[in-house]
């Protein structure tokens, strides 16, 4: 990956979706964005988050596919599936942890974010890093990143049990652990704090 | 964005944002006020995450919660048109609690006392009660600014599309010169200019009282100098002309006849829509130059197909008065002409061709180094080759080994004749569509992420026109509990002037006695059918960012209930 690393920062996320219409433009993937973006609770809040796929250290998408049509790079990238071998099945959109593997019925095709490999495996950055103005999405250094910026890079996630490592990296305040979404992770049961465990 | 031109050059002599932006990065504290960055501004919304990065305090004055509201350290929901009250109030308390830079005053400006007074009766609570926003919160912001040497005021259309937008950006610079907050690294107030080069169509003589160099029309030396420069004698030249509204009034009341327009689409981006039509139905004559076939140039005689920017080479001035090149990329498709080799061509119809020799845009730019020689918009010095060599070149540039000016009055010298900046005394005055029993709802315009001033090249974009297909009525749940209207329901909105009918978009993101539209949009989804035509009397911008509304839930888009 030529010393970058993925960050995305949702705080710094503004809403422009130039990332999506990014994406859109590329012709690896027919057009379509592999963004995910939303808008957090529009009625409540402006807050939006575009982010891409995490790149799982072991990916949930590759260990459920019974056609073995998800493949992880050298370099930790987790490739969208492949063409001649994904059966449609949604095992991966429904297995992802992320929510990041869509099915495409047009082509009853698996699709998502493969760090656009074509480019970042000759060292370029990936389009949606190349047009975020907010540096919502950032492609750059560590070094880069601890020098400028005031909250930490995190890529443990915690889904109940499951702990996840992840090649891109979250922006977490710079006190924040791993990140958890389950709230038995954050009951307290009498003497002994339970412990995520991992598989 | 005349209206800060105005006050700036009324305060500061200048018309032109003091910074470059990468100051903003520097700062310790940051107001933005009237600028919905994220949305209409959003490269620059990185420099300011750069200074939140490093500590910096972040304020944000506003009726809508807007995108970079959400990181904001204080958030003042302003009411419509009051921001002078906000302004006033927090120059209040910088000089109730000696928060003020008095060497600064004393030697670098002029008017300071009456200026003091003027806002004497201005206290927070009196602010607080106009503008809806909590006495403490103008106090905190007051104190943030005031203590800070490192502090910004950022600003742009919220402040300046007011009857009063000039004396908004002049309370904004006369914080900033109380403070002392001016001429250093972050520190500044800043006039976020927009458009590409929203900045050099002041420079270049195109505004109608301003000659090249940012001269004014009526002073007898730069008459004298252009007009040499151009081969004429300074009686030839015009007196100052009208701006845009007042074309369209003069168009209405038939004094003007003949319209040639370039890249303008005021159907859609001038106040009271309906009006603007009536005017461009009575003109005897109308030209238009355009890229596309916009709603205004369905009303023309002739259309000129002209250039979008990639197609023609030339220099522009951005946001921070740097001059830069814009490279051509493609051809004008089919017939389509380059926009100078249109004028030229029209100067040579018309019988003045022998003034404009041209055969390339470099040749004009030339022109405009000369023309603009000792002006404040100083382009002498500023040379393609300094200009690719240094990507851009900040004016005033006098010579040609002078390296251009990033930041202006670092030597505490301001462009006036006694080098002085000067303190302008404020006044408040209700807007000039004011709510009452029957219109009680405060209704504000401005625009969205994904579209782009009236829409000419965005509302032909379909991608952009899938991320917001169209125009939507942002409205609080507790406003939209009164009328029992949902997101998605169909809401006529009536101004003084006309009804238009939307969709209603429910969101806590707004004041619950404000509603907003976007403008991008013509016809009978055009915000600007409800605004009004009142100017600021010395800018001449209209008053887009506060009208007074009614609203009623309907069933059908039609307007029917």
């Amino acid at each position: 990956m030529f010393g970058m690393e993925f960050y995305v920062d949702p705080s710094r996320c503004i809403g422009c979706q130039s990332c999506l219409k990014a994406c859109e433009e590329c012709d690896t993937h027919r057009g379509i964005s592999m963004i995910n973006f939303d808008f957090v609770d529009r009625k409540e809040s402006i807050a939006t988050a575009a982010y891409v796929c995490w790149h799982c250290d072991d990916p949930t998408c590759a260990q459920v596919c019974p056609a073995d049509a998800i493949k992880k790079y050298e370099d930790g990238i987790v490739g969208s599936s492949l063409k001649p071998r994904c059966i449609g099945c949604s095992n991966c959109v429904l297995a992802c942890p992320f929510g990041i593997p869509k099915l495409v019925p047009e082509y009853e095709q698996m699709m998502k974010c493969d760090m656009c490999y074509d480019r970042t495996s000759v060292g370029k950055k990936p389009m949606c890093a190349t047009v975020c103005p907010s540096q919502a999405l950032s492609y750059v250094t560590p070094e880069t990143i601890a020098a400028t910026r005031r909250e930490k890079p995190v890529n443990t996630f915690w889904f109940g049990n499951q702990k996840i490592t992840t090649k891109v990296y979250m922006m977490a305040p710079a006190d924040a652990g791993d990140i958890t979404i389950d709230v038995a992770d954050y009951t307290w049961e009498g003497e002994h704090e339970l412990v995520p465990q991992a598989f | 964005m005349v209206s800060a031109g105005t006050a700036y050059k009324a305060a500061l002599g200048v018309d032109r944002a003091p910074n470059p932006w990468n100051d903003i990065s520097e700062a310790e504290v940051l107001m933005v006020i009237g600028a919905n960055i994220g949305e209409c501004a959003p490269i620059t919304t990185d420099y300011i995450w750069r200074a939140r990065d490093k500590g910096a305090k972040l304020i944000v004055a506003d009726p809508r919660f807007t995108p970079i509201a959400r990181n904001a350290d204080l958030y003042l929901p302003v009411r419509p048109g009051t921001d002078l009250a906000l302004l006033m109030a927090m120059l209040h308390v910088i000089i109730r609690d000696g928060l003020t830079d008095q060497a600064f005053i004393e030697a670098h400006t002029t008017g300071f006392e009456k200026t003091a007074e003027s806002v004497e009766s201005w206290n927070p609570r009196r602010a607080g009660e106009v503008s809806g926003v909590a006495p403490e919160a103008i106090e905190k912001a007051a104190h943030l600014i005031g203590e800070s040497r490192r502090a910004m005021l950022m600003h742009a259309r919220g402040l300046e599309h007011q009857s009063k937008g000039v004396e908004n950006c002049e309370a904004v610079v006369a914080i900033a010169l109380a403070t002392g907050n001016i001429g250093r690294e972050g520190a500044g107030p800043i006039m976020v200019t927009g458009q590409g080069n929203g900045q050099g169509g002041r420079e270049y003589g195109q505004k109608c009282d301003q000659l090249p160099g940012q001269r004014s029309l009526t002073d007898p030396a730069a008459r004298e100098h252009v007009a040499r420069v151009w081969g004429i004698s300074p009686e030839e030249l015009p007196a100052p002309g009208y701006t845009a509204v007042e074309i369209m009034n003069a168009i209405h009341s038939g004094e003007i006849k003949g319209l040639l327009s370039i890249c303008f689409n005021p159907l859609v981006s001038l106040p009271d829509a309906n009006f603007t039509r009536e005017a461009l139905e009575k003109l005897e004559f109308f030209g238009v130059i355009d890229f596309f076939l916009s709603e205004t140039a369905a009303h023309a005689d002739v259309v000129l197909a002209g250039s979008l920017q990639e197609e023609e080479e030339g220099v522009t001035a951005n946001v921070e008065a740097r001059v830069i090149h814009i490279q051509k990329a493609v051809d004008p498709p089919g017939n389509a002409r380059t926009d100078s080799s249109i004028i030229c061509d029209l100067a040579r119809r018309l019988g003045r061709g022998e003034y404009f020799p041209f055969n390339e845009p470099r040749e004009i730019f030339e022109e405009l180094r000369l023309a603009s020689q000792g002006g404040f918009a100083d382009y002498y010095g500023i040379t393609y080759e300094k200009i690719d060599r240094q990507m851009g070149v900040f004016w005033p540039c006098p010579t040609l080994d002078h390296p251009g000016t990033p930041r202006l009055f670092e030597d505490g010298r301001f462009f006036h004749p006694d080098g002085k900046a000067h303190f302008m005394s404020l006044a408040w005055r209700d807007s000039g569509d004011p709510v009452d029993a029957q219109f009680s709802i405060y209704l504000t315009t401005g625009r969205v992420v994904s579209q782009y001033l009236s829409g000419t090249q965005t509302r032909r974009i379909g991608a952009l026109v899938d991320q917001y297909p169209e125009p939507k009525l942002e409205i609080h749940p507790l406003l939209a509990a009164q009328y029992g209207i949902s997101t998605g329901d169909w809401v006529t909105i009536t101004s003084r002037r006309a009804a238009i009918t939307l969709q209603a978009m429910v969101v806590r993101t707004i004041r619950p006695d404000t509603v907003f539209i976007p403008y991008h949009w013509p016809g009978g989804r055009s915000a600007n059918r409800l605004t009004h035509r009142t100017l600021d009397p010395r800018s001449k911008i209209p008053e887009y960012k506060v009208s007074a509304c009614r609203i009623e839930k309907v069933t059908a888009p039609g307007g029917l209930s």
